[in-house]
């Protein structure tokens, strides 16, 4: 546990007071680089070694007690997915390290990657040695052509040093980890998708239940897949001991987070905190150093762009001990339950702040613009849904849309929402459905009835889109 | 099609990486042989297969999905511009502009299924790209395998200008 004041930073790249380095430490150290020698001598592998010592189950236990909650979207509790391995299982287990962060407004996981790949396989063995796996996967997206090199040069540097290969440190255990490149494709950052992907298909995902990973995962084999920066706290976990991790962050959103703040402010950046200790006016005034001169806030995106947006202004209803209180935008604690109370999600971590000089209709016609070009095209209303949300939002922002067309945009949400067979399906509705209910004035202010007529019937509508799709 | 001994010993080392099943490795294989050729031919495509014991249509319908193959040749230098929201807000259209004017790319031909234009002396090719992940330094770009940040449309002549 290294408190970042301790160590010093490059110029210009000094974390914010606020802000808690764990998993973050060795970003932008000064002096650091990502070889093995440097990590060694910082006390790198010193939790590896540890952790051989003590029984897998211990330490699945202590990731439990951690309450370690998967940093990739979801927010799911580490510990309890790894239990998720049937107990009487007898076929190998795999492990896969997600590093495929392609959510819209997420940028972390490339920093650990490029700077600190030690701490994130050391993260990773000790996981593996944890929940049985001697074969494990960093599946990478393509665009980190870098960071796959990197990584390997790691991996190689770590068979050198003995932590990985056969009987890893007098351990009798094995570990082999290899780095998977991805190519250009989103939804293989969705774990079903991935591992279609990882078995050389595809990356079409796979239905819930009964394809959980952690039963029916990679060559129908219990999988875990983790986000690169849950598999680095696992670390932290182990070095600090669970009740003490626990005592980082909130009841229920424990340890740090790296929140990726892009868009509208004046230091857009990253931070890590502890989760909760800061809101998000605090996030966006004093850690990004505030909006442009001039301007307002108008809306924040909070965790990728999946998550629902949020106005400034609007009131949300929170629960503080039995109270239930209301509260603006920027006292939002950053958390996952704030801010899933809130109508939203914490989603990746990564905040789009925007000001009042942007068209929400502009903004929403990108990220659709971003779906539709993603939708991996298994489920029909995803498919056809993304495409369709996509060509109403360009007709709106080219004021070439009719009042009707908002309620239609609207619909088609909803009837993408709940129906696909995986969460790209909320990913992609959510936006819609949550920009046109904050500022339906708005969209129809850009909208006029002498477009009524230019509506086409779904079909044909639909048949242009297709016609039409671009990049 | 020739593919040179040392891009196959190399293919045939990360083939080893998938233990419990060859099929795994179509990314990989697809990938060196991209970085060696420039793009997916249809022999690669059918090289590929044989190598991997599938039917070549195992291996076209990876190529027609995944944005990171191309079907035909790129320029010398390919450049990936950020599309996506943050790097929007910061100017990334402006950019890709630009860089077409100064490059001299006609992208009035792109559609979904043909996202990359080429300069006239076949130097430079450019398409757009979905979420990099550095949206804290949009905009932001890839050329070839180069990373570049913050770039203004201003200067989207000192970019090009160090590819030579
Ligand atoms: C459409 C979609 C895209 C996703 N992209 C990523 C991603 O890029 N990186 C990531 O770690 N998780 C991503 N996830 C979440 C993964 O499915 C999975 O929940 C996560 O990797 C589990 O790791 P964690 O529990 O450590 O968070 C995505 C999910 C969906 C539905
Ligand atoms: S919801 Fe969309 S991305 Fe997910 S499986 Fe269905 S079509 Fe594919
Ligand atoms: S939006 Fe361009 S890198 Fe994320």
């Amino acid at each position: 546990m290294s408190k970042a004041n301790a160590i010093n930073y490059k110029k210009g790249k000094e974390p914010h007071a606020r802000e808690y380095r764990l998993v973050f430490k060795n970003v932008d150290r000064k002096g650091w680089d990502p070889g093995i020698d440097c990590y060694l001598q910082d006390g790198g592998y010193r939790e590896l070694k540890k952790a051989l010592l003590m029984d897998p189950v211990d330490i699945t236990e202590d990731v439990k007690k951690s309450g370690l909650r998967g940093r990739g979207g979801a927010g799911f509790p580490t510990g309890v997915k790894w239990g998720f391995i049937p107990p009487n299982n007898t076929k190998p287990v795999y492990l896969i390290c997600n590093a495929d962060e392609s959510e819209p407004g997420t940028f972390k996981d490339r920093y650990i990657i490029h700077q600190d790949p030690h701490q994130l396989l050391e993260g990773m063995i000790i996981s593996c040695f944890a929940t049985g796996a001697n074969l494990a996967y960093i599946y990478i997206r393509e665009e980190f052509p870098e960071g796959a090199r990197i990584l390997e040069k790691a991996i190689e540097e770590c068979h050198q040093k003995g932590f990985l290969g056969k009987n890893i440190l007098k351990s009798k255990f094995d570990l082999e980890i290899f780095v998977h490149r991805g190519a250009g494709a989103y939804i293989c950052g969705e774990e079903t998708g991935l591992i279609e992907s990882l078995e050389g298909k595809r990356p079409y995902p796979r239905i819930k239940p009964p394809y959980f990973p952690a039963a029916l995962g990679l060559y129908m084999c219990p999988t875990i897949v983790n986000n690169v920066e849950s598999l680095c706290n696992v670390k932290h976990i182990i070095a600090m001991g669970g009740d003490a991790f626990a005592k980082l962050g909130t009841a229920r959103n424990t340890g740090t987070r790296v929140l990726c703040v892009s868009g509208d402010v004046v230091n857009p950046g990253y931070f890590e905190v502890e989760v909760g200790h800061i809101t998000m006016g605090e996030l966006i005034h004093d850690l990004c150093g505030g909006l442009k001169p001039g301007r307002k806030l108008k809306a924040v995106i909070p965790g990728g762009s999946s998550a629902k947006v949020l106005r400034a202004g609007e009131k949300f209803k929170i629960k503080k001990g039995d109270q239930e209180i209301e509260i603006g935008i920027e006292d939002i604690p950053m958390d996952f339950d704030t801010l899933m109370a809130c109508g939203s999600m914490a989603g990746s971590g990564g905040v789009i702040v925007i000001d009042d000089s942007r068209k929400a209709s502009w903004i929403l016609n990108n990220i659709n613009e971003f779906y539709a070009h993603e939708s991996c095209g298994q489920c029909t209303p995803c498919r056809e849904g993304s495409l369709w949300m996509k060509k109403i939002t360009d007709r709106i922002t080219r004021g070439e849309a009719s009042p009707d067309d908002v309620e239609t945009l609207e619909s088609v949400a909803f009837n993408i929402d709940g129906k696909t067979i995986c969460a790209f399906g909320e990913a992609c509705a959510w936006p819609t459905e949550s920009f046109v209910a904050k500022f339906r004035e708005e969209f129809l202010a850009d909208t006029s009835e002498k477009y009524d007529d230019a509506i086409l019937n779904p079909e044909t509508e639909l048949a242009a889109a297709h016609l039409s799709s671009e990049t | 099609m020739n593919v040179p001994k040392e891009i196959e010993a190399e293919i045939d080392e990360r083939i080893t990486h998938y233990p419990v099943s060859k099929r795994s490795a179509a990314l990989p294989v697809l990938h060196s042989l991209q970085e060696h050729f420039g793009y997916v031919t249809e022999e690669a495509v059918e090289w590929v297969a044989a190598k991997l014991d599938l039917e070549p249509i195992n291996i076209l319908e990876l190529v027609t999905f995944y944005p990171g193959f191309r079907q035909s040749a790129p320029g010398k230098y390919h450049i990936r511009v950020c599309r996506t929201l943050s790097c929007a807000m910061e100017g990334s259209y402006e950019l890709m502009e630009k860089l077409c004017q100064e490059a001299k790319i006609d992208r009035s031909e792109v559609s979904h299924h043909h996202p990359i234009a080429v300069s006239e002396d076949g130097k430079f090719s450019i398409e757009f790209a979905e979420c990099l992940a550095s949206c804290g330094t949009g905009p932001v770009c890839l050329v070839n395998d180069d990373f570049h940040e913050a770039v203004e449309p201003a200067k989207a002549d000192k970019l090009l200008k160090q590819y030579d």
